[in-house]
């Protein structure tokens, strides 16, 4: 489903993923550890092409990411070609990045509507389904700023989801939230894994990692350091700084 | 006792007035409601509000243009600004009144690269007083509200346009629908006081002989030389323009800030009905 391959990027003079290849197949979550200013956030950020890439690949679903190539050469998309493709991948973000300005419901279907074209009608009815999926259905009138953090992410995720994306891109998703509010996202995320949904997640939750993860890929000073199955990279890890990381966050 | 000093002050100040008899108030209160004066009135309004229109419109487009990639909109855009905010608007008034008719003697609309005229008319008929004072107004005013917008466009957390960004909506659905609507907060106030100082700019306009409230006070005048009695009735009208303009303002701003704050302060009105009516309880806004 995601194919990295080689993948630099720099922002000026610093060089914050320095090679990176990952591979993550359908129906898999993927959790990437990391120290902060690891690349692990812009990382996921180029997958969804916020962020230019300086070399390599990225694909998704088959489908080169912000890039066509001819020849031997990549060209950059127009913006209308990066819309669609940005609107098959859901990303949810550490500030949640609701629109205040709209309901929690008005949130939901205004990709849909706008951009997808579906009638008001229908997306309201499928965005009611959506809120009642992340335990928020009494919230749709309510405007974000009355609702609590987790609530918020919450609503982040069903908006997301409105779109049918192939892929759901987790950019620290508790991060800014309460330590008493990060259970009810999380439990929304590991529904949605059970579901089959394809997930990569930067995140501290290691309990999450743990019990929900396919792979874990450790990352530092841009690179991957270690990946595997949870029980190996965070049970059992081998290299100096994943432990060094580990006993930090544990 | 800082404020009893300025409250004698200000009553020997307004016994110097009254004394000096220096308008006669019946002459005063007689042209106040005069017909001539009443359509002034009117024509202030009129090419206000419409020079203000002209100017939202331009200071968005503007504003657009100067934020975006492309350097030919930005630097149009730019090359806009600099000119129309560097100039006087006197100037530019009186440019379009006098200079332009001379320059180019038609005003014609016709298809681009044909022969077909879609309208067509000599210039100096088409340049009228209104036409004049409403293209120096509006488009000087646009020079301001772009400046305006795009503050109030780069205020809007870029979060906001990487989740839209992210949702696949592309960047002038992203303008429309998230970014604009949240800069309007940011766009009100200052909006409110460009238009309460249009009304008074207004009065410009008088020296393309546009009949608005100066010119038609001015005329009276020439002609009875009653100055400070009818210069008295036309401040008078502002100050009621501007007085009305600032309570308008302040309602539009309490709108729009729906959704930053979860309760709005009580209105004026509100405080004055709680205080009226004790034992009534607190009259809440939500939302």
């Amino acid at each position: 489903m995601v194919d990295v391959q080689g993948v630099h990027k720099r922002f000026g003079r610093l060089e914050v993923l320095r090679g990176i290849d990952l591979e993550v197949h359908r129906g898999e979550v993927m959790v990437i550890l990391g120290p902060s200013g690891s690349g692990k956030s812009t990382l996921l950020r180029c997958i969804n092409h916020l962020e230019k890439i300086d070399a390599g690949r990225i694909s998704v679903d088959g489908n080169l990411v912000g890039y066509r190539q001819v020849g031997s050469r990549n060209y950059e998309l127009k913006e209308k070609e990066v819309a669609q493709r940005r609107a098959e991948v859901g990303m949810v973000f550490q500030r949640f990045n609701l629109f205040p300005h709209m309901t929690a419901l008005g949130n939901i279907i205004e990709a849909p509507v706008r951009v997808r074209g579906a009638s008001r009608a229908e997306a309201t009815k499928r965005g009611l389904v959506l809120l009642e999926r992340v335990g928020l259905e009494e919230k749709a009138g309510a405007y974000p700023s009355q609702l609590s953090g987790g609530q918020q992410q919450r609503v982040a995720i069903a908006r997301a989801l409105a779109m049918d994306p192939k892929l759901m891109l987790f950019d620290e998703p508790t991060s800014a939230l309460d330590p008493e509010l990060v259970g009810d996202v999380l439990d929304v995320m590991r529904a949605l894994s059970g579901e089959g949904m394809t997930m990569m997640v930067v995140t501290h939750e290691m309990g999450f990692a743990r019990e929900v993860a396919d792979q874990v890929v450790f990352m530092d000073g841009g690179v991957i350091v270690e990946r595997g199955r949870p029980a190996e990279v965070i049970g059992a890890p081998r290299e100096a700084r994943t432990k060094a990381f580990l006993s930090k966050v544990l | 006792m800082a404020a009893a000093v300025l409250l004698g002050l200000l009553a020997l100040l307004i016994r110097l007035i009254v004394n000096s008899r220096f308008a006669d108030f019946a002459v005063v209160r007689h042209y106040l409601f005069n017909r001539s004066i009443l359509v002034g009135l009117r024509n202030t309004l009129v090419i206000s509000v419409l020079a203000q229109m002209v100017g939202i419109t331009l200071g968005v487009t503007l504003s657009v243009m100067r934020l975006s990639k492309n350097p030919v909109l930005s630097v149009t855009s730019w090359l806009y600004i600099w000119f129309f905010r560097g100039t006087p608007v006197l100037v530019q008034l009186l440019f379009w009144f006098n200079a332009v008719p001379q320059v180019f003697k038609t005003f014609a609309v016709s298809v681009p690269f044909t022969h077909i005229v879609l309208y067509q008319k000599p210039m100096v008929l088409f340049m009228t007083s209104f036409m004049a004072a409403l293209l120096g107004l509006g488009l000087n005013e646009g020079a301001y509200m772009a400046e305006i917008v795009r503050a109030a466009i780069i205020s809007v957390d870029e979060g906001q346009t990487e989740a839209a960004q992210a949702l696949g909506m592309r960047s002038g659905l992203i303008m429309r629908r998230v970014v604009l609507p949240q800069a309007m907060r940011v766009i009100i106030p200052p909006t409110g006081n460009e238009f309460i100082s249009m009304l008074k700019t207004s009065s410009l306009a008088s020296v393309v002989l546009y009949g608005e409230l100066l010119r038609r006070a001015s005329d009276i005048y020439s002609t009875n030389l009653r100055v400070v009695e009818l210069l008295l009735d036309a401040s008078i009208w502002y100050l009621v323009l501007t007085s009305i303009a600032t309570i308008g303002q302040y309602y539009l701003e309490r709108r729009f800030a729906r959704g930053a704050s979860r309760e709005l302060p009580l209105t004026p009105l509100q405080r004055i009905r709680r205080n009226l009516v004790p034992g009534r309880p607190w009259f809440r806004v939500l939302r």
